[in-house]
C-alpha cells in the first residue's frame, strides 16, 4: 500500500507574552492510502494544533506535510475537515450546506445535485434535505458536516473530535455510521479523539501523543476484523488493547503533571 | 410542589401577566397624570392634561401640520441614516476583517465618536448651509461613527471555525467575505440598523434645532417660545411613538428575513 499522508518533523511554538509555548516537538506520522488512524492524547497536548497544520490552516514552525509525496502550501480540496464545533451555515438548508462545498467544482448542476442526494442518503438524512441547522440535533448536524466534507471527494478526511459534544448513545450510532460511510467511499481518515474506546473501535492504528510538547509516542495496531460491531467492545482482545493504550496515556499524563508542579 | 409566586428568581411567568403588567403600568401613569391635572395640583402651564395633549394632536392632524412635519422629519431621518449606513456597512466589514484597516481607522473614529453633536451645529451650518443637507449631516454624524463600530463587532462575532471551513473548501478571501462572513453576520448587522435608526429619532430635535421651518423637532422648539406645553408634550410623545414603530417594523422584518437564525 502506498503512503498517502506524511507529517515530517512537525514542530510548533506559539508566541505569548510569557514567552514561547512549545506545543509540538518533532511530530512524525505516516498514513497509508485508505487507512483509518486515530490520535489519542491528553487534553492540551497539541492534537488540534497538529490537525490544523495538516489541514494547512496553520503553518508549522518546522517540518512539512506531504500528501502523495508533495509538500502542502496551505489548505486545499485534497483534504476535507470536520470540526468538533457544529460548523454548519445556519442560513442554508441541509441540502444547500452540502452543495456549498461544490460551488467551485467544474461539474454540471445536475451532477452536483445527484452527488448531494447521494451523500444525504449515505449519512441517513433523507427527508431532512430542506431543514435548517437549527432544526437538527447535534448528531444530525455532524452528519451534514461529514457529508459536506466528503462530497467533493477529498482523498484525506481530517476529523477533530467530531463526536466530542454528543451524548454516549448518539456517539455510538455516529461511530458506526462513519465506519459505514468510510467503507462505502474509501478515503484516508485521520481521526482525533480523547475517547479510547472510540479510537480502538474505529481505527486500523491508534497513535498516542505525548503530553505537551506533543509528539507521537507509541503506535498500537488494531487487528480487530471489519466490519466492526458493538459486541467487540466487550471482547477480550478489545479489553487487552484498551489496557495497553490507557497505560500509555497514563504515563504521559503523569509526566505532564510532574512538569507543571 | 408549592405553588410558584411571580417572584421566583430568573423564572418565566405567564405571558398574559407579563404583557398585562406592562400595559397597566402605562395606563396607571396616564391615569395619575389625568388626576393630577384635573385636581389642578400643578399649573397647566407646566403640565397639560392628557386630554389637552390628545386634543393638540387632533388639531395638528386636522390642520395638516402633523403630516407635513412628519414627512419632513421622516425624509431627513431616512436620508441621513441611509448615508451613514451605506458607508458604515462596507467600512465596518473591512475593519472587522482586516486588522490593518481597523488599526488605521479606529483611533480616528473613537475620537470623533465622543465629540458632542450639538456643538457641531455651527460648523455644519458653515459647511452645509441651512437647508436639508445640514440636517442630513447632523443625523449622519450622530449615527455613522457609532454604527461603523457596531458593524465591525458584528462581523468579528462570526465564529472562526466557519471561516476556517471556508479555507479548507478552497475559497478565496473575497468568497469567504461574500459567501460566509456577510450572510453569517447579517442578522446582527440588521439589529445594529434597528438600534441606530432608533438613535436618529433622538437626534431629530438636534438636527432641526436651527434653520428649519418645519419638522417634528422644529415644532417642539417653536412651542417653547409660545409656552405651548401641550404642543411640546405631544411632539415628544409622537416622536417616541414613531421611534417605537420603526423599532417594531425592523424587529418584524428581521424575524422574517432571518427566520433561520433563532430557534
Ligand atoms: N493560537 C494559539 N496561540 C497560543 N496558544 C495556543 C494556540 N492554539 C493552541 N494553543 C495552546 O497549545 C496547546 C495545545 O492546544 P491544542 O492543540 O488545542 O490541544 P488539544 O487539541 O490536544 O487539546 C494548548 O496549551 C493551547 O493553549
Ligand atoms: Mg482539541
Amino acid at each position: 500500500m502506498s503512503v498517502k499522508l506524511v507529517a515530517d518533523g512537525i514542530s510548533k511554538s506559539f508566541k505569548s507574552n510569557k514567552g514561547n509555548l512549545k506545543v509540538l516537538d518533532s511530530c512524525n506520522l505516516a498514513l497509508k492510502r485508505n487507512e483509518f488512524v486515530s490520535i489519542v492524547g491528553t487534553s492540551g497536548c497539541g492534537k488540534s494544533t497538529l490537525l490544523n497544520i495538516i489541514a494547512g490552516l496553520l503553518a508549522p514552525s518546522q517540518g512539512e506535510i506531504l500528501i502523495d509525496g508533495q509538500a502542502i502550501e496551505g489548505p486545499g480540496r485534497d483534504r476535507g475537515v470536520v470540526f468538533q464545533s457544529y460548523t454548519l451555515f445556519p442560513w442554508l438548508t441541509v441540502e444547500k450546506n452540502i452543495l456549498f462545498a461544490l460551488k467551485s467544482s467544474k461539474i454540471s448542476n445536475k451532477e452536483k445535485s445527484d452527488l448531494v442526494k447521494h451523500y444525504i442518503k449515505s449519512v441517513g438524512l433523507n427527508g431532512f434535505e430542506h431543514s435548517y441547522p437549527k432544526e437538527l440535533s447535534g448528531g444530525m448536524k455532524q452528519r451534514v458536516a461529514i457529508a459536506r466534507a466528503l462530497v467533493y471527494k477529498p482523498s484525506v478526511l481530517l476529523m477533530d473530535e467530531p463526536f466530542g459534544a454528543l451524548d454516549a448513545q448518539t456517539r455510538g450510532m455516529m461511530q458506526e455510521l462513519l465506519l459505514n460511510v468510510w467503507q462505502e467511499h474509501k478515503t484516508t481518515v485521520l481521526f482525533i479523539t480523547h475517547d479510547v474506546d472510540e479510537a480502538i473501535f474505529m481505527s486500523d492504528r491508534v497513535l498516542i501523543m505525548t503530553a505537551r510538547p506533543g509528539s507521537i509516542k507509541a503506535e498500537i495496531k488494531i487487528d480487530l476484523k471489519r466490519p466492526r460491531n458493538y459486541e467487540m467492545l466487550t471482547s477480550p482482545s478489545f479489553m487487552q488493547l484498551k489496557k495497553e493504550i490507557i497505560a500509555a496515556i497514563r504515563t504521559e499524563t503523569l509526566k505532564s503533571l510532574d512538569i507543571n508542579s | 410542589m408549592k405553588k410558584k409566586s411571580l417572584f421566583e428568581i430568573r423564572t418565566a411567568i405567564p405571558r398574559h401577566i407579563y404583557l398585562l403588567s406592562g400595559i397597566s403600568f402605562i395606563a396607571f401613569i396616564l391615569l395619575a397624570w389625568q388626576i393630577v391635572s384635573q385636581l389642578k395640583l400643578v399649573n397647566p402651564l407646566f403640565l397639560p392634561s392628557p386630554i389637552d395633549v390628545i386634543n393638540e394632536g387632533l388639531r395638528q392632524l386636522r390642520e395638516g401640520i402633523l403630516l407635513t412635519d412628519s414627512k419632513a422629519s421622516i425624509y431627513r431621518i431616512l436620508v441621513g441614516w441611509l448615508f451613514a449606513t451605506l458607508l458604515a456597512v462596507p467600512i465596518g466589514i473591512l475593519m472587522g476583517n482586516f486588522k490593518f484597516i481597523e488599526g488605521l481607522l479606529e483611533p480616528f473614529i473613537d475620537l470623533v465618536r465622543y465629540m458632542p453633536v450639538v456643538a457641531l451645529i455651527p460648523l455644519t451650518i458653515l459647511w452645509a448651509g441651512i437647508g436639508d443637507f445640514q440636517k442630513f449631516l447632523i443625523l449622519f454624524i450622530g449615527t455613522f461613527f457609532q454604527e461603523v463600530l457596531m458593524i465591525m463587532d458584528n462581523v468579528k462575532n462570526v465564529p472562526l471555525d466557519l471561516i476556517k471551513l471556508g479555507r479548507t473548501l478552497g475559497l478565496s478571501r473575497y468568497a469567504i467575505l461574500k459567501d460566509i462572513i456577510l450572510p453569517a453576520s447579517l442578522p446582527a448587522i440588521w439589529d445594529s440598523f434597528r438600534i441606530t435608526i432608533g438613535w436618529t429619532w433622538t437626534y431629530l430635535v438636534v438636527a432641526e434645532l436651527v434653520a428649519a421651518n418645519n419638522g417634528l423637532g422644529r415644532r417642539i422648539m417653536d412651542a417653547q417660545r409660545y409656552l405651548a406645553t401641550d404642543t411640546i408634550f405631544f411632539g415628544i410623545l409622537f416622536i417616541g411613538f414613531l421611534g417605537l414603530v420603526t423599532d417594531l417594523l425592523f424587529k418584524f422584518a428581521g424575524n422574517k428575513f432571518f427566520h433561520w437564525n433563532k430557534s
